[in-house]
């Protein structure tokens, strides 16, 4: 089976650094305040090289790269 | 015959109702146990704190993980400002929350049940220490009381979690969500009261019973609070699928002419009043019409006042509210309130509004929590059902000359 992977941002980690939308803009864009908007869905091949670099290089290392959830878990 | 459940028995007003009255009235508490989790799976309660997720799952998936470790948290912490429904019951039933908050121990086999009380609802938590003290030893062993801080984020699952582990009322991120790793570290089940009181009646009666109130193909009882423009404001138990309109009457009827009304509270949605009224109470009914039950408040807001003033004090005390931890809810909700703000004191303006639009697309879904999705989602409303008071808002000063309202 095919691996499909999407990024996935700990909100609380992340403050705004930035560097992701630098390194990866094809899948990040930054919001009015520098936090990062992940583009939908599962990260294409020719770009995983790049995701993987912008994970390595979050400062407070706040990106992973998740295999794509089928089903979210459930809220409060 | 009177479709009263969570509160009928004695007066509401004359204090919490003792461990002796309500096994009169109720009988002793049933054994319980796994099968509870299939007949509450039937029954399709949904949860009362807010997000309407069915009980028997999020049993079920703490029962999967438990191993004998789990812990029950029954969630009093109630911060939204015009739910009153989880005070009133922990106030003048804690028996039926203590009932349901040990049943669920048992199904899930947990060895831990956190009452998590809001630390002002000073009635509440004394009601709920004095029934405890009623219950056998061997249930007062496994319960441990905590006062949860009066903020609005403090009854989110993962905050509820945090703070029984480490004194902090902040949502975690997730994954791992309460009930894979919660309290301890153990699967935890985080319930509403309200829900844990349910479950104690439909232990003791069963599926058929449960059915036996609701209307119009809804099931069961419900407690909603009444608020704003109604004659008598408060807590009431309505059946399943009562339309706004019927529970208002419930209310007394509208004090004055009605705008629109607030469904589901701070995270829900305005509707225009002549919508509202035909609106069942009913957390399905309500999520076919793109809507939430919420905790069950309806804000009545009268016509003469402003949609979009009551909206910027509401953006307002939710941005305060967020907990400060991520980017987009707290630097994105304080600029939405901003905004609001400075088209209800100083008036529209496309600028304004454009950015509104944006930057509510943009935040939604950005947090570890819901803080910021629940708000975006009841600015949305408003931008929807005052669309034209957000497009033709007059500056404030210019509002209080007469005939002014709508300038060319």
């Amino acid at each position: 089976m095919k691996k499909e992977l999407h990024i996935s941002i700990d909100r609380i980690k992340c403050d705004g650094h930035g560097l992701c939308g630098e390194i990866l803009p094809e899948l990040i864009r930054l919001d009015d305040w520098g936090y990062p908007i992940i583009a939908p869905g599962p990260i294409p091949e020719q770009l995983m090289p790049l995701a993987q670099r912008a994970m390595a290089d979050c400062p407070v290392l706040a990106i992973a790269l998740r295999r794509t959830e089928r089903h979210k878990p459930a809220a409060g | 015959m009177s479709h009263l459940r969570l509160l009928a028995g004695r007066d509401l007003m004359a204090g919490p109702e003792g461990l002796n009255e309500h096994h009169r009235r109720l009988g002793p508490l049933p054994a319980g146990g796994p099968e509870l989790i299939d007949l509450l799976t039937r029954t399709g309660l949904t949860g009362r704190g807010g997000a309407s997720f069915p009980l028997g799952l999020k049993w079920r998936s703490v029962a999967t993980h438990s191993r004998g470790t789990a812990v029950v948290v029954a969630n009093g912490a109630e911060g939204e400002p015009h739910s009153k429904k989880d005070r009133l019951l922990m106030t003048a039933r804690p028996h039926l929350i203590l009932d349901g908050a040990f049943l669920a121990a048992r199904a899930v086999r947990a060895k831990q049940v956190v009452l998590y009380v809001g630390e002002d609802h000073h009635a509440a938590r004394q009601s709920m220490s004095m029934a405890l003290a009623e219950r056998s030893e061997e249930e007062r062993r496994l319960v441990r009381t905590v006062a949860s801080p009066a903020r609005y984020v403090a009854g989110d699952s993962s905050a509820a979690a945090h703070f029984a582990n480490a004194g902090i009322a902040t949502p975690t991120s997730t994954p791992p969500s309460p009930h894979e790793s919660g309290v301890d570290g153990a699967p935890t089940l985080v319930q509403n009261v309200e829900s844990l009181a349910h479950a104690a009646l439909i232990a003791r009666h069963g599926e058929t019973w449960y059915r036996s109130a609701g209307r119009r193909g809804a099931a069961g009882t419900l407690l909603v609070t009444m608020s704003g423009g109604v004659a008598g404001p408060g807590v009431l138990e309505i059946e399943a699928g009562t339309t706004i309109a019927e529970a208002v009457e419930m209310a007394g009827g509208a004090s004055e002419p009605a705008g629109a009304v607030l469904v589901g509270g701070y995270f829900g949605s305005w509707v225009n009043a002549q919508q509202a009224w035909e609106l069942q109470l009913d957390a399905a009914a309500l999520r076919t019409r793109g809507l939430s039950l919420g905790c069950g408040v309806i804000g009545v807001l009268a016509k003469r006042r402003c949609g979009v003033c009551e909206t910027a004090g509401i953006m307002r005390y939710l941005a305060a509210e967020s907990s400060a931890q991520c980017g987009p809810c707290f630097f994105g909700l304080r600029a939405l309130a901003d905004a609001c703000s400075r088209v209800a004191e100083r008036g529209s303006n496309p600028d304004d509004l454009h950015r509104l639009h944006r930057w509510a697309n943009e935040v939604s879904g950005r947090g570890a929590c819901h803080h910021p999705d629940g708000a975006v989602m009841f600015l949305q409303s408003a931008l929807k059902t005052f669309s034209d008071d957000f497009t033709h808002h007059p500056a404030h000063w210019r509002a209080q000359v007469p005939g002014a309202k709508r300038p060319a």
